[in-house]
């Protein structure tokens, strides 16, 4: 009891140090940039006074061990400060656009899912044969192909040449704003709304950027699925598992992925974590209103309170995903200690 | 003839000299890569990639910057062999010179950033106790960012420009090298031979350049390799956003983010670019794939 104990303590305080470490890495990024602060909110011409004033205003005067407690304090109270491009707080605008990056996210990883753990494990299961080679060619594709290049491939295909799909954004204009917020799912509000014309729409909208984002995490979850079956399918209890003479669907599904399933929950929540980051250039490219795009226009508009909320936004989630992925493992596999 | 006596000489099994072995170890390495076609092809389309890039002043059939106002984006013909761009410029010599921009980043990258990751895991895992609490700490930092995101922080920090790309590229890009060369060292570390190193005498940086780190690099050979295709992908994705190398400048991705407007009509103009990211990227995950059936096997 009292050595979980110390783990427990050991875990949290390394996590402490590391959450410090992600505000103090975000802070400095912001402090060493040569835009200064005070101009981009007062402007080139604003009298000597003036800037002055804001720069006493805003804590800039003060040593830079100050101005960091400061921003610490400010975090704590949930303050990221204002957006000079929306001239919101960078929180109500991360409230507003990350809904978008979490649906999309979620269901390209479902897609994912879907597709590559069946690929995987297929693989595994055929080794060596030309379904094998295809399967982990098809992956290696997945990791090598540029994911901007991809999202603008599909954009021209299925968009300009095919028409299959709308174009980019979330919705139709003619549904924007139709349906009352309650998650900021666009597809569970219009379903909650009933208005299934605006489901249709924001699936139909949803369908280009996930299944690209999915087909580039699609090849790491098929990959792992492959290793993880190979290593299963060499154990002792699935020889004994097919000596006992069960049919080799049973043997696959039941006895061999049922010991990675566990494996592969981690590899799910890490590919999750990663789709945070194909988020970024994917939704640029489909000017989805994520995360990802309200970081990029941020960065080229140098609005800077904005670029550091949102990283450290996805750096606290891609961290949290990472250890929940850990806990996840240590939780559900008994014979990790 | 020549050739059958190096090759009993590689393979002899008893070799008379240190270097006989070491050479006999290298070429069994090599017959086991050859015998690989994926991982084989790879090699090919890399060294094709890297020649073209250093000979690109002489194949080149026009200044990379040359523009010809009349002549805009033009298709694939005998006189632009991939067409030309939205100011007129000859996409193939552009695609040429933005291949050294792209591998000369990726070198630039790996050599700022492999020795960093070894020295580190290998002090920390040598070492143990506070150090190793340290220097985990900090790497874990850096791990919990995602490599684009922190990136793009950094250069929007700094300056958009091809060496602020490289240096953002690198910060993120060190740490998994530590955790690999300290997982390496931690099971070097207590090994008999170590043992008996220490007992002749041996000076804990002795051990650790000559005898450690050494055995890290096979491992970390495959890892560099394979994170070449991430590094190249981080580059180009960082160029697209105008973050990266600035126009005009003929990098990869800057290619694809001013042909950008015009993919609907000339695709094939921000088209040629991203095959040229894919090629080379698909190239380098091939080569580390093979090199990590070779020298890593349990890692497969």
């Amino acid at each position: 009891m009292k050595r979980r104990f110390g783990r427990l303590a050991g875990t949290a305080s390394s996590l402490l140090i590391t959450l410090f470490g992600l505000v103090l890495v975000t802070f400095l990024i912001g402090r060493v940039m040569p835009i200064d602060p005070v101009i981009a909110i007062v402007g080139d011409h604003a009298p000597e006074d003036v800037i002055a004033r804001v720069r006493v205003e805003l804590g800039l005067d003060k040593p830079l061990v100050i101005q960091f407690g400061i921003y610490v304090w400010q975090l704590l109270h949930g303050d990221l400060g204002h957006s000079v491009m929306t001239s919101n707080t960078v929180v109500q605008d991360i409230q507003r656009y990350f809904p978008a990056t979490i649906e999309l996210a979620t269901y390209a990883i479902i897609i994912a899912t879907l597709i590559g753990v069946p690929l995987g494990v297929l693989a595994a299961v055929r080794a060596g044969s030309k379904t094998d080679i295809g399967i982990r060619i098809l992956c290696l594709a997945g990791h090598s192909i540029p994911i901007f290049l991809l999202a603008l491939m599909s954009l021209l295909v299925f968009y300009a040449k095919l028409g299959w799909a709308p174009g980019t954004g979330r919705a139709d204009v003619g549904f924007e704003g139709m349906d009352p917020v309650v998650t900021g799912f666009l597809t569970i509000d219009t379903a909650l709304a009933q208005d299934w014309d605006a489901f249709h729409d924001a699936l139909a909208h949803l369908a280009q950027p996930a299944g690209v984002l999915a087909y580039f995490s699609m090849a790491y979850i098929a990959r792992m699925t492959r290793a993880f079956m190979l290593d299963a399918l060499a154990g002792e209890y699935v020889i004994t598992a097919r000596a006992k003479g069960l049919s080799s669907l049973r043997v696959i599904w039941r006895h061999a992925f049922g010991n990675i399933a566990v494996r592969l929950i981690t590899v799910l929540a890490l590919t999750y974590a990663g789709l945070l980051e194909g988020a970024v250039v994917t939704e640029t490219v489909f000017s989805w209103p994520g995360l990802g795009q309200y970081l990029t226009v941020s960065l080229l508009n140098a609005d800077m309170n904005a670029v550091l909320g949102a990283t450290l936004v996805v750096g606290l989630i891609y961290m949290a995903l990472n250890l929940l992925a850990d806990a996840l493992y240590k939780l559900l596999d008994p014979r990790v200690s | 003839m020549s050739g059958v006596i190096n090759r009993a000489w590689l393979l002899t099994d008893a070799p008379a000299s240190r270097t006989q072995a070491a050479w006999g170890r290298r070429y069994r390495l090599w017959c086991d890569f050859r015998a690989n076609p994926l991982a084989m092809s790879g090699l090919i389309i890399a060294v094709v990639l890297v020649v073209m890039s250093m000979l690109a002043p002489l194949l080149a059939t026009y200044a990379p910057s040359a523009q010809d106002l009349a002549n805009r984006l033009a298709t694939p013909s005998a006189t632009h062999w991939l067409g030309t761009d939205e100011l007129g410029r000859d996409v193939y010599s552009r695609l040429l010179y933005g291949g050294r921009i792209t591998l000369g980043m990726v070198l630039a990258v790996v050599i700022l950033v492999a020795p960093i990751g070894l020295a580190v895991g290998c002090i920390a895992g040598y070492f143990g106790g506070w150090a190793d609490t340290a220097l985990m700490r900090v790497t874990d930092i850096f791990l919990a960012f995602p490599r684009l995101i922190l990136a793009l922080a950094f250069v929007a920090a700094i300056k958009p420009g091809i060496s602020s790309a490289i240096f953002a590229i690198a910060l993120t890009a060190w740490p998994p090298y530590a955790r690999l060369a300290r997982a390496e060292t931690l099971t070097i570390r207590n090994t008999d031979f170590i043992a008996a190193v220490r007992l002749t005498g041996a000076t804990a940086w002795r051990i650790i350049l000559r005898h450690v780190a050494p055995l890290c690099l096979g491992s970390l050979i495959v890892r560099v390799t394979l994170d070449m295709s991430s590094i190249i992908l981080t580059a180009a994705a960082l160029g697209f956003l105008g973050m990266g190398a600035q126009p005009p400048s003929p990098e990869w991705g800057s290619m694809i983010a001013s042909a950008r407007r015009f993919f609907l009509e000339q695709w094939w103009v921000p088209l040629i670019p991203g095959i040229a990211i894919f090629v080379a990227s698909l190239a380098f995950n091939l080569l580390g794939d093979g090199l990590r059936d070779v020298l890593d096997p349990k890692q497969r």
